[in-house]
């Protein structure tokens, strides 16, 4: 029992080793800024993710210490990546790209980057800003 | 009624009280009791700064929305790595999608982006001005309209279930 | 088994803030190397849980949580910070 329980904690480290590692080459491989926002936000999430389950399992199963932390930084983890890659997107947009090179928003108003909310703005307040 | 009085928001006093549990890492009564107060008093003591609170409708569908999402997470993780991995750069086919919505309040398009972002190779990246439209970027794809397609129908309209 | 699934583990997330490092280095852009960094704090919070796991300690709990929260808060500002010209407005 005991080693097949060390079997599987080796299995997600490995695995999560691979999955963080990926995340690392993308960034230095593809090509521009924003294909290279794709490979940290989800590879990297995972691997963080495989970490802190086979540190659970480690620490429930054969040290006995049923620890929760983990699920807390995973969920922090979780909840915030897609925040710093939206923020991260936004900069370089705003920094490097015209409002001609991404397509129209078919709509009255352009994208926010460029154009400014209508008055008074449907949204005024949000996590995006 | 007075308990509704009391405890306006009963999904976010639970929610307070799990994370604390989570933090404090041990389960005695005190520690019940601590986090059952906090949860109590801070969604009394927030509600000026957050006016329009949404009301989850279907606490059920949330369970559905985060299991679905969860396994497309582990999907996403996988084909992107596999992109990364062995695709040649000059191979990668990257395209913009324009979403448009069909959420208003501000919270369900928040979670909408977070999910794009952390599913099968697309990025949120910006909301149009009047925040009707939002604007993916997808790091591979053969069929951009399947990609939107795909977005309002799995993810969209399960939050709209939720929060409308 | 567990101790060398550790040591793979670990040297792949140090090749990883490597690869990082080398993207803040040669950028181009500060969007590039405000991703970098924010993929290198990740990469800490793995290795630090990991030594966690080798030493047998919990203690490094703690101190992974605090460096995801400052992680955050500083990924956000440097982007703040190049699109509005002030963090705090």
């Amino acid at each position: 029992m005991e080693q097949i329980v060390e079997y599987i904690i080796a299995a997600f480290l490995v695995l999560a080793g691979i999955f963080g590692l990926t995340g690392s080459f993308g960034l230095v491989k593809l090509r521009d800024t924003m294909q290279r926002l794709h490979a940290p936000t989800k590879a990297t999430t995972l691997g963080v993710g495989g970490v802190l389950i086979a540190s659970m399992l480690y620490y429930g199963l054969i040290e006995d210490t049923l620890s929760f932390h983990e699920l807390l930084i995973t969920v922090f983890l979780f909840l915030t990546a897609p925040i710093t890659a939206n923020f991260i997107a936004k900069t370089y947009m705003a920094q490097n790209m015209k409002a001609e090179d991404v397509p129209d928003t078919g709509r009255e108003h352009g994208w926010s980057v460029y154009d400014d909310p209508p008055n008074p703005p449907v949204i005024s307040d949000t996590a995006e800003e | 009624m007075l308990l509704r009085r009391l405890v306006p928001h009963p999904l976010l006093s639970l929610l307070l009280l799990v994370v604390w549990i989570l933090l404090v890492n041990k389960i005695t009564v005190g520690n019940l009791l601590l986090g059952g107060v906090l949860g109590l008093l801070v969604p009394i003591f927030t509600a000026p700064y957050w006016p329009d609170r949404p009301v989850v409708h279907r606490p059920l569908k949330v369970a559905e929305y985060i299991l679905v999402v969860l396994w497309d997470i582990l999907v996403a993780n996988v084909q992107v790595a596999f992109i990364v991995l062995f695709k040649p750069n000059a191979k990668i086919e990257s395209h913009w999608i324009n979403v448009p919505l069909e959420l208003t309040s501000a919270e369900a398009i928040t979670v909408l982006a977070g999910t794009i972002t952390m599913t099968p190779g697309t990025v949120s990246a910006v909301l149009s001005a009047d925040a009707g439209n939002i604007l993916v970027h997808c790091l591979h794809t053969d069929d951009p309209d399947a990609v939107r397609d795909d977005i309002k129908s799995r993810y969209e309209r399960r939050l709209k279930e939720i929060f409308q | 088994m567990i101790e060398y699934a550790l040591l793979f583990a670990m040297g792949c997330f140090g090749l990883g803030l490597l690869f990082n490092l080398w993207r803040i280095a040669v950028g181009p852009d500060a969007a590039d190397r405000i991703l970098a960094l924010d993929t290198m704090v990740i990469n800490v919070i793995a290795l630090l849980i990991l030594y966690g796991i080798q030493a047998r300690t919990a203690t490094y709990y703690e101190a992974s949580m605090l460096v995801a929260m400052v992680g955050f808060v500083s990924t956000v500002a440097y982007c703040r910070y190049i699109l509005r010209g002030d963090i705090i407005e």
